[in-house]
């Protein structure tokens, strides 16, 4: 730059500008230079890794599709809305985890929905302060937290303690290893991942709009419906898509809180790889992945939820 | 948004009636407005309840998962220093940690500039790329990595824990600093490159001063991801890198004592610890926002 400045005295002016352009375009490359070790680096230990092990599912033990052939055949029965629906024993597990995914995220949204509401309606201070509940849990380890709720959910846990020491159960509830204790668990986890976009999209709102809106004579219901519902939908959006694609990769949580029934992909997957059947694990990650991902493309490119994952730990 | 839709003039019946409702409508809003807050007084309790519902726990005298406890105790903590293997644990976290966020926050915050400054083809997708660690379900990175490693003999190596976790942690590093560096004065640099700086320099005095708190935010996140990884971890860290999360994986499938308790409780502490560090780093960075770009100008003139 300084170079440029310089160069510039004397010089005529078109003379001027193809320098300039030529400055500009090597200045492009510099960015591509810094850019080209962080690329390196995610294509050797992250990009081509997981590429070479979706592979997998092609050819491990022998060429051809008959990893997935598991994925048609297996018959299994599953419950829902009281029916018995046949399927297959697989599909079954990614039946229940997207039902876990779902009920998490809409739970999620109904309990986080109002804390970001009412935490957007007061002052910042007291906000930022109110906050430092929802980020305790958030700062502290998975790991730790699920360990927590063994010990509140347990046969002699807290709970049932709780319940027997007041007399309201004469024997011990079983809360462990229940689909319940999956919930409470991972709604725990989640909830903050809801809560922090919706509050970063609340608190932009203006709030001349809702007054503007009460002058006018709206009542409180219809402004909160027509003005700040809209408004919000976009943190909304953001928060869903968040909890949903995380919560459908979860394993650490329903694996020590949830029962046999309560199996989700990514325990299935390890299983699969730990009895070393490497490519029919690789086949159920490559199906993971591609519903994943598929949802995610759906949300960004349909709803237009931009940069959820950027804003994702601020 | 409502700007250019029509208003109709209240009637004057209308305003009065309006008014006479105005009390009712503003006693109906404060009842709510108490459910609202029971409602999330009683969220938030749930949240950081089981948070701290493992303290009492590691400090029990029982020998065995006994609530309330029967007596106090140090002796998990105690067990937590003399068993073989939490000790090391917690010692190599550390030290994975720590080399992931240098790591990731080199690479990233040069990716960052790139990202945010550069215009050059295939941005979007580099970025896509870079950011997609945390779409991918952390199964699938794991057992890629697994089986890569496998290959290249970096199982049970913390190397290979460190290479893993800076793939995981990029992402971090890469939005909190790019979100500073959205904000960033490019004119700063220009003067001081036109008051002589070379590339480096300017990059030292003048951009990395503003974007600290981005870049020490997204350091932070890295040392948290790594810290806390377990699905890597569970893969790779054979019988030669164990860390903490591994370790404490392997307790909690086995048998269930407080020590795991005590455990917890240190690292409470320690997620508290880092949460006021954080807490501080952004209101300095909102503090110093407006104030950076004279004090960093006062200290580059003082220097030179």
């Amino acid at each position: 730059m300084a170079a440029l400045t310089h160069d510039l005295q004397g010089a005529d002016r078109e003379g001027q500008v193809a320098r300039f352009q030529h400055l500009r375009r090597r200045e492009q490359w510099r960015y591509v230079l810094l850019l080209l070790p962080a690329v390196v680096f995610l294509i050797a230990f992250y990009g081509y890794p997981v590429a070479a092990m979706l592979t997998r599912a092609f050819y491990d033990p022998v060429p051809g599709l008959q990893n997935f052939e598991p994925l048609v055949t297996a018959r299994s029965t599953v419950e829902f809305l009281g029916l018995s629906i046949p399927m297959n024993a697989y599909i079954r597990v990614f039946w229940i985890t997207l039902q876990i995914a779902a009920v998490v995220t809409i739970v999620s949204l109904l309990l986080g929905y109002p804390v970001a509401y009412a935490l957007s309606s007061v002052s910042a201070s007291r906000a930022n302060l109110l906050m430092i509940f929802v980020l305790i849990p958030f700062w502290t380890s998975i790991l730790v937290r699920s360990y927590a709720w063994m010990v509140l959910l347990g046969k002699e846990g807290i709970i049932n303690e709780a319940l027997l020491a007041a007399g309201l159960r004469t024997e011990p509830l079983v809360l462990l290893n229940t689909r319940l204790a999956v919930y409470l668990g991972m709604i725990h986890i989640m909830l903050p991942f809801m809560i922090l976009p919706l509050y970063a999209v609340m608190r932009g709102i203006d709030r001349n709009l809702l007054r503007a809106a009460g002058n006018l004579g709206a009542p409180p219901s219809a402004v909160f419906r027509r003005i700040f519902l809209p408004l919000s939908l976009p943190g909304v959006a953001a928060g869903c898509l968040l909890v949903f694609i995380l919560s459908l990769g979860f394993y650490i949580t329903p694996a020590l809180l949830g029962g046999q029934k309560d199996v989700m992909v990514s325990m299935l997957i390890q299983q699969q790889i730990s009895l070393l059947k490497w490519g029919f694990g690789a086949a159920l990650a490559l199906v993971l992945l591609i519903l994943a991902l598929g949802i995610y493309a759906l949300f960004t490119r349909v709803l237009g939820v931009e940069r959820v994952f950027g804003s994702a730990r601020t | 948004m409502t700007a250019t839709s029509p208003t109709r003039p209240l009637s004057p019946a209308q305003a009065a009636s309006r008014a006479r409702t105005r009390p009712r409508v503003r006693a109906s809003v404060s009842a709510g407005s108490v459910i609202l807050w029971i409602f999330v007084g009683i969220i938030l309790f749930y949240l950081v309840f089981p948070v701290f519902v493992v303290a009492p726990v590691s400090f029990s005298s029982a020998k065995y998962l006994q609530f309330p406890p029967p007596g106090w105790s140090l002796q998990w903590y105690q067990n937590y220093f003399d068993r073989p293997g939490w000790v090391p644990a917690t010692l190599l976290s550390i030290r994975v940690a720590i080399a992931t966020a240098i790591l990731a926050t080199a690479l990233g915050t040069a990716a960052s500039l790139a990202l945010v400054r550069g215009r050059f083809p295939g941005k979007g997708a580099v970025n896509s790329f870079i950011v997609s660690p945390l779409v991918v379900p952390g199964i699938i990175v794991a057992i890629g990595v697994y089986f890569f490693y496998a290959q290249v003999r970096l199982v049970g190596n913390p190397v290979g824990l460190i290479l893993a976790h800076t793939c995981l942690a990029l992402p971090f590093v890469v939005t909190n600093v790019s979100a500073t560096l959205q904000g960033f004065d490019e004119r700063l640099e220009y003067a001081a490159m036109n008051l002589g700086a070379n590339r480096w320099q300017t990059f030292r005095r003048v951009t990395l001063p503003i974007i600290r708190p981005g870049v020490f935010a997204g350091a932070l996140f890295a040392f948290i991801t790594s810290f806390d990884e377990l699905l890597v971890a569970l893969f790779v860290s054979g019988s030669g890198a164990v860390t903490l999360p591994r370790k404490m994986w392997d307790s909690l499938r086995q048998e269930i004592d407080p020590t795991i308790a005590a455990v917890s409780t240190i690292l409470i502490a320690f997620s508290i610890v880092v949460l006021l560090t954080a807490e501080l780093l952004r209101q300095r960075a909102e503090r110093t926002r407006a104030a950076a770009f004279v004090a960093e100008e006062d200290e580059l003139g003082a220097r030179e």
